[in-house]
């Protein structure tokens, strides 16, 4: 594949203008001119298309094909809806979705609700936001793997720094990782902490959009500082609030790196296996191709609702 | 700036209500560097602390001892500056695709308007709908064996570039700001005889300077953040990246070189953070919403 030469040569450029100049200004049919303008154009494009054709659309296409294939010593057979079925059967399946629905709960409430919290703590001061929106976005920054094998050794039972806390409290000390009550609430917890940033800082941007008089508005009606919140904050950024929802329903439903690096994935009993893991296990522990396309069709059947309300209502606040 | 915000001027202006800002100003600001600097000091001290230290309860928050020492071990015994290297020419080459590819393709979308245009940019922003996680399996299976071409693309740096350039979110973005440009200026340099490559080169690109100051930083970071797919294209350890090298390693070395590992491996992207903050800042903002 040759790519076009990053930096256009002064050389290049004017050794293509005169012939081009030259072109334009005979007079040439409107079909031949119009077959250059889109020549050139098309031109343009190949790069990205011929991009997003191998490594975007051919593969959509062959995820739908290889749910209903079966591949043998190089033998491609079609065998329906078999592929489903060997997912449907797999004990793993139910626990599977049950965990990454745990995960998507646990991670609305802490993962929605906590950077709201900041974005609206940190607008009202007065002083030293800027450090605040640089320490709230900095862990965004960290590559993941740091990051979680940070968190895992903060967790770890032994010497982890998180129980020597929880005693200095007097709280009872946990197994974090290792028991299958709280496993998936510490891998929560760590994930939280890792991209809390990004969505922390849209919420700050919609709030400094809020104008200032309705809020004056509400203290005429005698409204405290839960009200005004209640019926001024909430409602005025509720379009971004309910599109960063869909975002987040989204993402965390495909989370994969967090419970596979913090517990390898299964954790303890099984208890942090989420979907993408298995669609991960079964193509690239089991070689089955198949089955797991069938479980990715299958995830991308149910997000796709969340994605196409998230559509809607993102052309909505475009207007 | 000082707009409205919940709490009246008036409330903040009595003597209760200043201390009452400046109590919860002291709680946050202190709760915060605890929570989002305290991790970090921990991994940076620890990665100075003796073998013996690192895993001894009650921890100690100043190091008692003073190993440098592990910082060069892990840089040695890891191949840290290999997967350094790595990581870099897999970041700057998926940089300089996506902005040669995807610029020209947002600059034709934007400006030269081809015919079926329209289409294209539907189909690209369609798999912005597809969840990411549903295609690693047949895009694998693409890199494996790339039709047409019959190439096996494992274990070189294409199996990185090629497939970032498919990223709808910054042909768009680039598009949405190449169609803000005042036509006038355009009409102005297709008068003087300039083509529609000397027009994107000399006008475009300089007016962009902004929006691809953004395009580049997130390109750099996806590729330094990534990890499942490198994991999957990268199987040979001698071209892995920071990410997947650390983690295949991470088990046969000692915990203090771990961590003093984990910390070279997080300085250059908080570097490229500190550095360009407010763009990155403006960037999320400005676009932040259409991921």
């Amino acid at each position: 594949m040759s790519a076009p030469s990053l930096t256009p040569s002064k050389a290049e450029s004017s050794r293509r203008t005169p012939p081009r100049a030259a072109g334009d200004a005979s007079p040439g049919s409107p079909f031949a001119k119009s077959l250059r303008r889109n020549l050139t154009a098309h031109g343009f494009l190949v790069g990205a298309v011929l991009c997003f054709a191998f490594f975007s659309w051919y593969p959509m296409v062959r995820e739908f094909l290889l749910a209903f294939q079966k591949t043998e010593g190089g033998e491609v057979s079609w065998v329906g809806l078999d592929n489903l079925r060997t997912v449907f059967n797999d004990p793993a399946f139910w626990q599977a979705w049950r965990n990454t629905l745990l995960f998507t709960v646990l991670a609305l409430v802490l993962g929605f609700a906590v950077p709201f919290a900041v974005a609206v703590v940190i607008n009202e001061f007065r002083h030293g936001k800027g450090y605040l929106r640089l320490l709230v976005y900095l862990p965004v920054m960290l590559p993941p793997v740091a990051a979680v094998l940070l968190f895992k050794y903060l967790y770890d039972p032994g010497y982890g720094l998180l129980n020597e806390l929880f005693g200095f409290f007097g709280l009872p000390e946990q197994q974090w990782l290792q028991d299958a009550d709280i496993s998936m609430l510490s891998v929560v917890i760590a994930s939280t902490w890792m991209n809390m940033g990004g969505a922390a800082l849209i919420y700050l941007a919609a709030l400094q959009g809020i104008p200032g008089e309705l809020y004056e508005a509400a203290e005429l009606d005698g409204a405290g500082l839960f009200r005004k919140i209640w019926h001024v904050t909430i409602p005025q950024t509720r379009l971004i609030l309910s599109l960063m929802l869909l975002m987040q329903i989204i993402a965390t439903m495909q989370v994969f790196v967090e419970p596979f690096l913090l517990t390898g994935g299964a954790g303890p009993e099984g208890s942090t296996t989420t979907v993408v893991y298995l669609i991960y296990q079964y193509a690239f522990n089991f070689n089955n191709y198949g089955a797991a396309a069938a479980l990715g069709l299958l995830l991308l059947v149910i997000l796709a609702g969340f994605s196409a309300v998230y559509v809607k209502l993102s052309r909505a606040e475009n207007e | 700036m000082s707009t409205r915000t919940l709490i009246s001027p008036a409330q903040l202006a009595r003597p209760r209500g200043k201390a009452v800002y400046w109590v919860t100003f002291a709680v946050v600001v202190g709760g915060f560097t605890l929570v989002f600097l305290g991790p970090l000091y921990w991994m940076i001290s620890s990665g100075f602390k003796d073998a013996q230290e690192v895993i001894q309860t009650p921890p100690t928050l100043v190091p008692g001892s003073f190993e440098p020492a592990n910082y060069t071990r892990a840089w040695d015994v890891m191949d840290l500056s290999g997967l350094l290297f790595n990581t870099l020419y897999y970041a700057f080459g998926a940089l300089a695709f996506q902005l040669v590819l995807d610029v020209a393709a947002a600059y034709s979308l934007s400006r030269l308007r081809p015919v079926l245009g329209k289409a294209i940019l539907g189909m690209m922003l369609a798999t912005l709908m597809i969840p990411a996680t549903v295609l690693v399996v047949p895009q694998y299976l693409t890199v494996l064996d790339v039709p047409i071409f019959e190439r096996n693309l494992l274990n070189t740096p294409w199996a990185i570039w090629l497939p970032s350039v498919t990223n709808a979110f910054n042909i768009f973005l680039l598009k949405r700001f190449f169609d803000s440009i005042p036509k006038e200026l355009l009409d102005a340099a297709a008068m003087d005889g300039a083509s529609p490559l000397r027009t994107l080169w000399s006008i475009v690109l300089p007016i962009s300077r902004p929006i691809l100051g953004v395009v580049s930083i997130f390109a750099i970071v996806g590729v330094w953040k990534d990890f499942l797919w490198p994991m999957l294209t990268l199987p040979d350890p001698a071209k892995q990246t920071l990410n997947v090298g650390i983690y295949s390693l991470s088990n046969g070395v000692p915990v203090n070189v771990l961590i003093a590992a984990l910390t070279i491996a997080s300085l250059p992207t908080l570097l490229i953070f500190l550095i360009f903050q407010r763009n990155i800042m403006s960037g999320l903002t400005a676009g932040g919403l259409k991921g």
